[in-house]
């Protein structure tokens, strides 16, 4: 299946000499939901300034379903919805004013009843008629989605959706987001919140110092990089690790209490029996077991570090 | 064509000025009459007549054209500034929308609401003068012509500026000047040479004495210059605003 945006050798460097974007190469499949992580300035916005038409690249080429984004910039805007980062709306227009005004500027027939329905399932429609200005930020950020969702794109830009926003709301965006991806949606996200990648996204990008490190399925990349720590928490004091277990990666506490294994993600656990029967063979006695697993955030952090 | 895109921005723009109904339509307006009392009452009763017109009716077509070259560019700088400033710009560059139809949407709006204010101030001076307009199809093409010339300027300096304060630098310090001294209030007839001269390089001259003519019939300069002056001033506009779209000038990064 042809991807339903290609990225291809795209470079963006701005007039101040500041390399945004690297040679970035990226396809995204329709249907899914890709979240793009990377620390502030990483060029996270600038990609998805590019693939919408607000920032011109300068180099390279975006296609959205085989047109190009710059010849084509009618078929593939009609396309693509955007929810941008900041806050920014027509303070003194009333949201159903707003709303509506985003899905003629897309040259759509007005269909109140499409719109009466995305303001339902944003928990918008009682406030319709209020001014904006009147808003909390949480509303706010609500009506963008409104208006990125007015046109019925096909793909759905969310940047940054939930900054700033309370748990609650946060994650009646992301029921929002896993509905419209069940409509077919294909969604794409950057975010700060990695639990948020964690629990909603199919594929990882990571993007950092404008260059794209790597773009993997979440579980494949959780369980090529993934952590498990395996904690055994000893009886008695143990001075030194006996001469069978040395050739597991053990480290023993410096209280002496606990001996700490690490091992990948993906491990079939072999290992792990291995390790506790060895264990039983030196004599010696544990009083529990713990285990703890390294989350996304944990990988991230780590393929940045590596990279400074 | 976008034409519901068009008809959207263009709605929305008419709507601002509905809801600030004091500061575009009354304000200028009050203005007007003021000229008016000060410029055609206390100066006119010291002027009988230039060019055969009652000084009070000789100035109506100048306070017009004032208004209209100062609200063309107001509406139209302010109408693309303030996306910009509010960040709402994004949603317009990321719609299916060719420079054109943006163009259509803010400056035929701005165009409209500098007519229909042009339109008002002409109904206003009526109370106080008695007004005859002999070519009644050129005053409204001249009417025309120069909002949308003059909304297009607007809408190039509202692009250009990147602080409330540039909106009115254009205005202030460049048109305002220049339409009062294109013969707002006198004919550039009764300049010495030298600054007659000097005047016809002011291209507000053209467009005043164009518009005058479509009132009295009378003009300071040849009416085919002057139309040949509106129509290159708007093609320069034209020009300039295709030129920043197709380069992204201050819209996009």
């Amino acid at each position: 299946m042809p991807p339903i945006i290609s990225v291809s050798n795209l470079s963006k460097t701005y007039a101040s000499g500041f390399c945004a974007l690297k040679n970035i190469n990226l396809d995204i499949r329709a249907g899914e939901i890709l979240a793009l992580l990377g620390p502030n300035g990483a060029g996270k916005t600038t990609l998805i300034g590019i693939i919408c038409g607000i920032v011109n690249p300068s180099e390279g080429r975006v296609s959205v379903e085989g047109h190009d984004i710059v010849k084509d910039y009618r078929v593939t805007r009609s396309m693509i919805g955007l929810v941008p980062q900041e806050l920014t709306t027509d303070a003194f227009e009333s949201v159903w004013s707003a709303v509506t005004f985003s899905r003629r500027l897309f040259g759509r027939r007005d269909d109140p009843a499409l719109i009466e329905r995305i303001l339902r399932d944003l928990s918008l429609f009682d406030k319709r008629n209020s001014e904006i200005r009147t808003l909390s930020g949480g509303m706010k950020r609500r009506i963008l989605i409104a208006k990125a969702l007015s046109h019925e794109p096909r793909i759905l830009f969310l940047d940054e959706p939930t900054a700033g926003v309370d748990i609650e709301l946060r994650k009646d965006m992301w029921q929002i987001v896993a509905s419209l991806r069940a409509s077919g949606v294909t969604i794409i996200l950057t975010t700060h919140y990695i639990e948020e990648a964690e629990a909603i996204a199919d594929r990882i990008g990571i993007i950092d110092k404008g260059e794209l490190i790597l773009v993997e399925d979440k579980t494949v990349l959780m369980q090529k990089l993934g952590k498990k720590q395996l904690i055994v928490h000893l009886r008695e004091k143990l001075e030194a690790l006996p001469s069978n277990l040395a050739v597991y990666d053990l480290v023993l506490a410096e209280d002496g209490r606990s001996l700490t294994y690490t091992y990948t993600t993906g491990h079939d656990g072999r290992s792990v029996m291995a390790l506790l029967e060895d264990i039983a063979a030196a004599a010696i006695e544990f009083s529990d077991i713990t285990t703890r697993e390294s989350r996304l955030e944990d990988i991230f952090v780590q393929l940045v570090r590596q990279r400074k | 064509m976008n034409f519901r895109a068009v008809r959207a921005i263009y709605i929305f723009e008419m709507a601002r000025t509905l809801r600030t109904l004091l500061q575009s339509i009354i304000s200028p307006v009050i203005s007007t009459s003021l000229y008016f009392v000060v410029f055609g009452a206390a100066i006119g009763s010291r002027i009988s007549e230039i060019d055969g017109v009652k000084y009070g009716a000789f100035i109506v077509p100048g306070l017009i054209m004032l208004m209209l070259l100062t609200q063309s560019i107001a509406n139209a700088s302010f109408g693309i500034f303030f996306p910009k400033f509010s960040g709402t710009i994004y949603e317009l560059l990321s719609a299916p929308l060719s420079f054109v139809e943006m163009v259509l949407g803010f400056v035929g709006a701005a165009a409209t609401k500098s007519i229909i204010l042009g339109l008002i101030i002409l109904a206003t001076a009526s109370l106080f003068v008695p007004i005859t307009i002999v070519h009644p199809i050129f005053m409204l093409a001249f009417l025309i012509l120069t909002a949308v010339s003059f909304s297009l300027l607007g809408f190039i300096i509202g692009i250009w500026a990147d602080r409330f304060e540039k909106l009115q630098v254009v205005p202030l310090l460049l048109i305002t000047p220049l339409t009062f001294l294109g013969g707002s209030f006198y004919s550039i007839n009764i300049l010495p040479p030298v600054w007659r001269t000097v005047t016809l390089f002011n291209p507000v001259v053209y467009l005043i004495s164009g518009f005058r003519w479509s009132f009295f019939g009378k003009a300071d300069v040849n009416i085919g210059a002057s139309l040949g002056a509106t129509f290159l001033f708007l093609f320069v506009c034209l020009i300039v605003v295709w030129r920043m779209f197709a380069t992204g000038y201050r819209l996009k990064v």
